[in-house]
């Protein structure tokens, strides 16, 4: 049986991959361990809908999930908190370096020219 | 007597932060360099807040943290002490290095709370979407075009690069990014940063404050760097800075602050240092400022303790 993590993983790929909301019977059925328990995907799915990542809708007795945003919308996040773009520091991440644009960048590029001859 | 040793040990630390920003010998030494920026740091906040309270605590005769102490008993008791412990100027230092040193230990504790909680979110997002490649082992990939590479800290700190990054760096350059990166995640330099940044919360418009904070994150870097360049060509980190500099900015979406951040001062003082390093920093001027910074750092709490 594969580790939590990666079966969040996997789920949230097939609902992020689905153009509807699905129940957990119809994500148990793409799952490609055909052995994982009913129950456990219905776990996953809870845990994945605390964790606000996923948005669920009654459907008669069964729940319908589907992603609470895009995974486009999620890179995005990451990666402006990466480069710094959001204006606060709450993550407080160390960057390796940060683009600068203009004339700035012309300087880095004319020095990155000269270091790649010599 | 001890709160004016107090205030005359805060306003070095004020004044020595203002200098200490312009410095250059600090680029030698980064790592002295940082400690010492510790020093003045801590010093300050418990100088200023010291001095604050050993005024107002003056007619017990007992010191900071002993007038302390015989204030909460008089309080308890029903308010009999020294008489001129109430009148107005006492009551004002009081109530002022109080609230100081409040703010100080709240706005810090809220900013590693955020912190934490923001961190928890990016790891949560990362374990959904970013994958494993196996050009780079142990490091995750985030495939968005733009260029990244940072260190997520944490108790296990994870180390991520872009698909944008990869594609722009050679595999030594690539090497060498991921050292520098290590040695972030190795010497938990987040934690360096925390009290500076949550100082900035404290003092937004502080211009020493953010000088201070943007050395700090400086000298961290070359810190870095320094150590990354004991496992990697020297020469390829400087290329991969000056790659990652001049990457095309990510296009933000709406909503965002699409300021990209800083000049090119950075990175250039950075690359100069791997291209061209300078002599070392005397071992003499090296112990001089380990020196300064240990005995400032033990000067404000032995004040504090001093019972006259």
């Amino acid at each position: 049986m594969k580790g939590l993590g990666e079966l969040e993983r996997s789920i949230m790929d097939i609902l992020w991959a689905q153009q509807a909301p699905a129940t957990a019977r119809e994500v148990g059925k793409h799952i490609a361990d055909r052995d994982l328990a009913p129950t456990t995907v219905m776990t996953v799915l809870d845990r994945l809908t605390r964790k606000g990542f996923l948005h669920r809708t009654r459907d008669g007795r069964a729940w319908r999930y589907q992603p609470a945003a895009s995974r486009d919308a999620y890179i995005a996040e990451l990666m402006l908190e990466a480069l710094d773009l959001t204006g606060d520091r709450s993550a407080a991440l160390t960057r390796f370096a940060k683009a600068v644009s203009g004339d700035e960048a012309d300087i880095l590029r004319k020095a990155l020219t000269e270091l790649e001859e010599e | 007597m001890t709160a004016a040793a107090l205030g005359a040990l805060a306003l070095v630390c004020a004044v020595g932060a203002w200098r200490f920003t312009t410095a250059r010998w600090t680029y030698r030494a980064p790592r002295t360099a940082i400690l010492l920026w510790q020093a003045v740091g801590i010093t300050w906040g418990l100088a200023t807040t010291g001095a604050l309270l050993a005024y107002a605590l003056q007619p017990y005769e007992r010191g900071v943290l002993g007038g302390l102490g015989a204030f909460a008993a008089s309080a308890a008791t029903g308010g009999y002490g020294p008489r001129d412990a109430y009148d107005l100027p006492h009551i004002l230092a009081f109530i002022a290095g109080v609230s100081l040193l409040a703010v100080l230990i709240t706005v810090t504790a809220a900013a590693a709370v955020q912190t934490i909680r923001a961190r928890r979110r990016h790891r949560a997002l990362l374990a959904l979407i970013s994958r494993d490649d196996p050009e780079v082992p142990g490091v995750r990939v985030v495939d968005h075009p733009g260029a990244a590479a940072y260190c997520l800290p944490g108790l296990r700190s994870q180390v991520v690069i872009s698909a944008g990054a990869l594609r722009l760096l050679s595999p030594d350059e690539l090497a060498a990014v991921l050292a520098h990166e290590s040695a972030h995640v190795r010497e938990r330099h987040d934690l360096v940063l925390l009290p500076f940044s949550a100082l900035r919360r404290v003092l937004p418009w502080s211009a020493v404050v953010r000088d201070t904070q943007a050395m700090v994150e400086l000298l961290i870097e070359m810190a870095a760097d320094d150590r990354a360049r004991r496992f990697c060509s020297p020469r390829r980190l400087a290329t991969a800075l000056l790659r990652f500099g001049t990457a095309e900015p990510v296009p933000t979406p709406h909503g965002a602050l699409g300021a990209i951040g800083g000049s090119h001062t950075g990175v250039m003082l950075r690359v100069q240092r791997l291209v061209t390093p300078g002599p070392a920093l005397p071992r003499r001027i090296r112990a001089l400022a380990l020196t300064l910074a240990v005995s400032l750092a033990v000067s404000a709490p032995l004040l504090w303790l001093l019972p006259h």
